[in-house]
């Protein structure tokens, strides 16, 4: 079934009653080409770009709840390339391109808006990172623009400029920036996959990863034993769990995040705006909520909720940027589990185990990446080989201290992303 | 989430600093080689669960202290001076 206008305006007159699911409940099968782990944002783009680009159709998602139910249905939905690193620069520039032709290439509205995202500067110091920061978004091929406090105050008007503590100098623009709707992203992918002929298994939870001979031969799962000679981990803040179930120690440690949404409001915040000083971020849905974050809560949880004095810190920081929105009343919070590395960057790479690969490390980025990531983690499954936009995510990168993807310059520790 | 330091009785979260996972007690040999050294800096049990991991109490007495407590549920378990800890272990 196609999305159309046409098609919209004849369900309309007709009371709706032609739609129909928009993927398969299938039984698993006894043996697949490949098994991805995780029916998140990544594992389904994954799926779906190891059928649309490598033709490989006969793959399942295993997946231990429902799709879509973990960080991809939990973020704050923001999709940008301001990236500074090598390595990082051109895999969130791929990612973003991919975002552009998303929902033509899906036929499926995932709702994405490039309104433009601003990170706004408080000193000289930061404007000058700022600059050079800039600079590797346009050698890249993306696009930044350096806003003076006067040039901020045209899009913002309503942040407190003048704030004792943290006085505006400027923002650097990121105009292709945005948002998109999170869950669309999840849904797109998974029907694209399943029309491809991909297995989507809900409810079917991997208890074990058989190896023989140190190659990857199949999973037990709470639906059977299912064989594979390639599998793919794909599940974010349970990659401990996963991975331990091949002898696996990773450099992952789960850590909470929380987001905000309020009421709904009339249009007042258009843009995407960062406060990295407070480390507060905002943009405003569609539906006219503000949804807002902050920092991680910086311990290790599984909860998928937080505690109180982030929320606190996040409410505040929004507060001191800008006032306005104090009226608004915050409808509900919620946290998600992020796989936090030690420098902030994410691994897609194979592992000691013959055909099987590792997708994790998303730390609190994950969602803009998902297009980048499934097409990558899908060419290195299915050739052998890194993707050129993903050269760079390998797991021996901690040990050899070589080619480190630390944006935040704070080390590559555990704790300090 | 309330913290019970064993010098200070129970404190709010936000007077401790999170180090991590307690195996900072545990730290290898110098010369222990860069298979071990990778783990101790990089890896994680990380578990859902039962954990014990390390806090220093910055706005109170300065002791590092091991917490043992539930990432799931973010109950805290027991609490001890890391110093304590590290002899219990040897």
């Amino acid at each position: 079934m196609r999305f159309s206008a046409l098609r919209v305006l004849k369900e309309g007159l007709t009371g709706n009653k032609g739609w129909t699911a928009h993927w398969r409940d299938p039984e698993p099968k006894d043996e697949y080409d490949a098994i991805i782990i995780g029916g998140g944002g990544h594992g389904l783009s994954t799926a779906y770009y190891l059928a649309k680009n490598h033709g490989m159709t006969n793959i399942a998602v295993l997946e231990k709840g429902y799709l879509g139910g973990g960080n991809v249905g939990r973020n704050t939905t923001i999709v940008r390339a301001n990236y500074f690193l090598d390595g990082n620069t051109e895999f969130y520039s791929h990612s973003l391109k991919l975002w552009e032709n998303l929902e033509i290439d899906l036929n499926y509205n995932v709702m994405h808006s490039q309104r433009g995202l601003i990170n706004l500067f408080h000193s000289d110091g930061q404007r000058d990172a700022f600059a050079r920061r800039g600079n590797a978004m346009i050698n890249q091929g993306d696009d930044a623009v350096l806003l003076d406090r006067e040039g901020v105050r045209k899009h913002l008007p309503y942040l407190d400029f003048d704030n004792a503590r943290f006085p505006i100098y400027g923002g650097l623009l990121h105009p292709r920036g945005g948002t998109a709707r999170h869950d669309a992203v999840a849904w797109g992918y998974a029907r694209g996959a399943d029309q491809r002929g991909v297995d989507l298994l809900q409810n079917c939870e991997v208890t074990g990863i058989d190896i023989e001979n140190g190659k990857v031969t199949g999973v037990q799962t709470t639906r059977g034993a299912i064989k594979a000679k390639k599998v793919a981990m794909v599940v974010a803040g349970r990659t401990s769990q996963v991975a331990a179930m091949a002898g696996m120690r990773v450099p992952v440690e789960s850590t909470v995040l929380q987001a905000f949404v309020t009421e709904g409001l009339k249009p007042v915040i258009n843009h995407v705006v960062s406060f990295g000083m407070g480390h507060f971020y905002i943009s405003q849905s569609d539906k006219g909520g503000l949804v807002f974050g902050g920092d991680v809560d910086f311990y290790a949880s599984y909860a998928q909720r937080g505690n109180l004095p982030m929320k606190e810190h996040v409410m505040e920081a929004g507060m001191t940027l800008m006032p306005m929105i104090g009226k608004a009343k915050v409808l509900r919070s919620w946290g998600g589990i992020m796989d936090m590395s030690p420098d902030g960057s994410p691994t897609i790479d194979k592992t000691h185990v013959d055909g099987l690969f590792l997708n994790c490390g998303w730390n609190y980025g994950g969602f803009k990446a998902v297009p980048a990531s499934g097409w990558a983690t899908a060419h290195l499954m299915a050739t052998g080989n890194h993707h050129d936009t993903a050269t760079k995510f390998l797991l021996s990168r901690f040990e050899t201290g070589y080619s480190l993807l630390d944006e935040e310059g704070t080390g590559s520790q555990h704790n300090l992303h | 989430m309330r913290i019970t330091c064993p010098h200070c009785g129970e404190r709010d979260r936000r007077e401790f600093y999170y180090v991590g996972d307690a195996l900072a007690i545990d730290r290898p040999e110098p010369d222990a080689g860069s298979d071990v050294w990778n783990d101790y800096i990089h890896n994680r049990d990380n578990p859902a669960g039962v954990t014990r991991d390390l806090w220093y109490h910055e706005s109170g007495c300065s002791a590092w202290t091991v917490v043992t407590r539930n990432t799931v549920t973010h109950e805290i378990l027991d609490t001890m001076l890391a110093a304590d800890a590290k002899e219990g272990q040897s």
